[in-house]
């Protein structure tokens, strides 16, 4: 097939530059708006921080260009975009009575996450040494949904125990646990696919997979749900939920995955309603939130939901513009309601932007999976886009009323340092996938052995010997999306292959 | 500052926004696209895989194959080199087992192939071959096996040294 065209992918890091350059603008710009629109002095201390978030921005830009040449140039500029307009909003929330000095720790956390995903990105170089540590991160994941709920080292904020004290900062080891679950799913799917696929009985239209190949998965599901429903922490146990139907759809491309996964997902909400007087709540406010006994409740009424939706409504079309409505009326107005002051302030138009950013980056996130060659980054990379796409859906389907408000951290803008740092380190990630998608690979002289063109000029090879590598190579760029039935090994991909034998 | 002059920075920075997502979404250009030669190898595995009518010709290197029409069924595994070429094997719906093992369907003569060396079985109408943990490997085209994977018709199955392929 010598008569096929490959797609080349240029490194497009220049691009990135000038995005990264445009976003930069916007996320400082709101800043300073900020302070005009208060009257505030601009001190010393806005151009110091918008150097600090600049020049980290920069230098994972420098590492990218140095590290992964080829990595997506439009996820980081987003994401800088996203983050900043959310310090500039928990800035904006500083000037109010209800909150002071957030902002500073905001910005510190974006500067100790951004320096973890360029430690991450710098030291890993190849997503798919993630692949060894399958089960070592089950192993940390049901650690770190633990933690909270040991005595002595977890704490309770708001009714939902996913607190650790950590001494001179609380953390959320639940945050981490989303990562390190994707990636043994994606591991162990990508181990384990085919057996899931083939062995198995059918009963009517569906295959039951053995229970004992998918045995793994669901302990690890039911012990991220059973700790998450203990530590009242329902928005994660979704999320972990629909991460586990997500990446098991994408794995084995059976819509009856879908079909169970919803059928679960009732039965679930059911028993929560049942026996979790936490979710009852959050189900009655969702249902009557505008009924006076509700809202006027003085604990766990719809207060925060309708000031919510009453600052959406008083942003209009255009906003209030930042600095110039009342977001703070609305309580956790810079962390889980943090749409609702954008909503008010930037109003339609700027939110549906910022929405419509989130949309860009799960598009980029499933690019990355599409177009790598491995199985495992490629259910790695769709379990993130899920990851992010399902915290961004219920966060703000809970306070459109859509769904009932759980407590979730609106990805890069709310304030909260360890939502902050899963979120670059899951970046880090994705960034390094779509380097491995994109760049040019190296393979033999056979590039395609399939169908009949090429069975003819292998013949030389075969003497090789067993075993015998191909020492002759040429650039030829990676082919692009490949299509659902391609198979996905790479020379490169020699990982064990745990738990097939 | 006046109030004229911060409305107005307020809808440059929306503004500004708007651009960035804009500008972002043009430098994209058609990467989202999906390209034709993936679609031609779509159509050429098979209609479950290539869902929807097909808009346009078929790029040239589909023209080769059969297009959107089914794939013809491997009938015959034949092996083409090593000490055992010229053997054919029929395909069933069982699956086989190669190797030097004397309860394998392909008993390999070969001193580099293991006792249970690979596995071919049927899915569908398609054939996957898996390395069953063999000290030197199987080989599909030019790459090493990690797990099993779809065979076409044409393909060279190496093991040790002997060359397998299936037949129509």
């Amino acid at each position: 097939m010598s008569t096929q065209t490959h797609q080349v992918y240029k490194p497009r890091r220049n691009l990135e530059l000038v995005l990264l350059l445009m976003a930069l603008t916007v996320a400082i710009g709101a800043q300073m708006l900020v302070a005009f629109a208060l009257d505030e002095p601009i001190t010393n201390d806005y151009f110091v921080e918008g150097s600090v978030y600049a020049g980290l921005v920069l230098a994972f830009h420098v590492v990218l260009r140095l590290r992964a040449k080829y990595a997506d140039p439009f996820i980081l500029p987003i994401v800088v975009t996203l983050n900043g307009l959310g310090i500039a909003m928990i800035h904006r929330l500083d000037f109010t009575a209800s909150y002071s000095g957030v902002a500073d720790r905001q910005l510190l956390w974006t500067g100790v996450s951004i320096v973890a995903a360029i430690v991450l990105l710098w030291l890993l170089k190849d997503h798919r040494r993630l692949r060894q540590l399958t089960y070592i991160s089950l192993a940390v994941s049901v650690l770190l949904l633990f933690m909270p709920i040991l005595p002595g080292l977890g704490s309770e904020e708001n009714g939902a125990r996913i607190w650790v004290d950590l001494g001179f900062a609380s953390f959320q080891p639940s945050e981490i646990a989303k990562i390190t679950l994707a990636v043994f799913f994606a591991g162990f799917l990508a181990n384990n696919r085919d057996l899931i696929l083939l062995a198995g009985r059918k009963v009517g239209p569906v295959t039951f997979p053995r229970l004992r190949d998918l045995a793994p998965m669901f302990i690890a599901w039911i012990v991220a749900i059973g700790v998450l429903v203990v530590q009242n922490d329902l928005g994660n146990a979704l999320m972990f939920f629909g991460l586990f139907v997500a990446v098991i759809y994408v794995a084995t491309s059976r819509f009856s995955w879908i079909a169970i996964g919803a059928v679960f997902m009732l039965f679930g909400a059911a028993l929560a309603y049942q026996f979790v007087g936490h979710f009852r709540d959050r189900v009655e406010i969702w249902l009557n939130a505008f009924d006076p006994e509700i809202y006027n409740r003085a604990f766990g009424g719809s207060h925060q939901v309708v000031q919510g939706l009453f600052g959406l409504a008083h942003g209009g079309l255009a906003g209030t513009g930042l600095g110039s409505g009342n977001p703070n009326m609305v309580s956790l107005a810079n962390s889980d309601m943090i749409i609702t002051a954008f909503g008010e302030e930037l109003g339609f138009i700027g939110l549906s932007a910022m929405l419509l950013l989130y949309l860009l980056l799960f598009s980029r996130y499933m690019r990355a999976g599409l177009g790598t060659r491995d199985t495992f980054g490629k259910l790695l990379a769709v379990g993130l886009a899920v990851v992010l796409v399902l915290q961004v859906f219920v966060v703000v389907g809970g306070i459109t009323r859509v769904i009932p408000l759980t407590g979730l951290a609106t990805p890069f803008l709310a304030a909260g340092g360890s939502a902050l740092l899963a979120n670059w380190l899951i970046v880090a990630l994705v960034l390094l996938i779509s380097h491995a998608a994109r760049q040019p690979v190296i393979v033999g002289p056979m590039v395609n052995a399939t169908g009949e063109a090429s069975s003819g000029t292998e013949s030389r090879l075969q003497s090789d010997g067993p075993g015998a590598r191909e020492t002759a190579v040429r650039r030829h760029s990676a082919p692009p999306a490949p299509s659902p039935t391609d198979e996905d090994h790479t020379r490169l991909d020699h990982a064990p292959r745990g738990g097939t034998q | 500052m006046s109030e004229l002059a911060v409305t107005v920075l307020q809808f440059g920075l929306l503004l500004l926004l708007w651009i960035l997502i804009l500008s972002i979404i043009g430098a994209q250009g058609r990467d989202m696209t999906i390209s034709k030669r993936s679609r031609a190898r779509a159509a050429a595995s098979g209609p479950s895989a290539a869902p929807g009518p097909r808009n346009g010709p078929p790029a040239p290197a589909a023209a080769s194959h059969s297009g959107p029409t089914p794939r013809p069924r491997p009938r015959r595994l034949l092996v083409s080199e090593g000490p055992l070429a010229g053997t054919e094997l029929p395909l069933g719906s069982a699956s086989i087992m190669m190797g030097r093992a004397q309860e394998c369907t392909l008993v390999l003569d070969d001193d580099y192939a293991s006792g249970k060396h690979a596995r071919l079985f049927p899915q569908g109408s398609r054939w996957f071959l898996e390395d069953l943990g063999s000290t030197n490997g199987t080989w599909l085209g030019d790459e090493q096996l990690t797990r099993a994977s779809t065979v076409e018709p044409g393909d060279r199955i190496r093991i040790g040294k002997t060359v397998l392929e299936l037949r129509t």
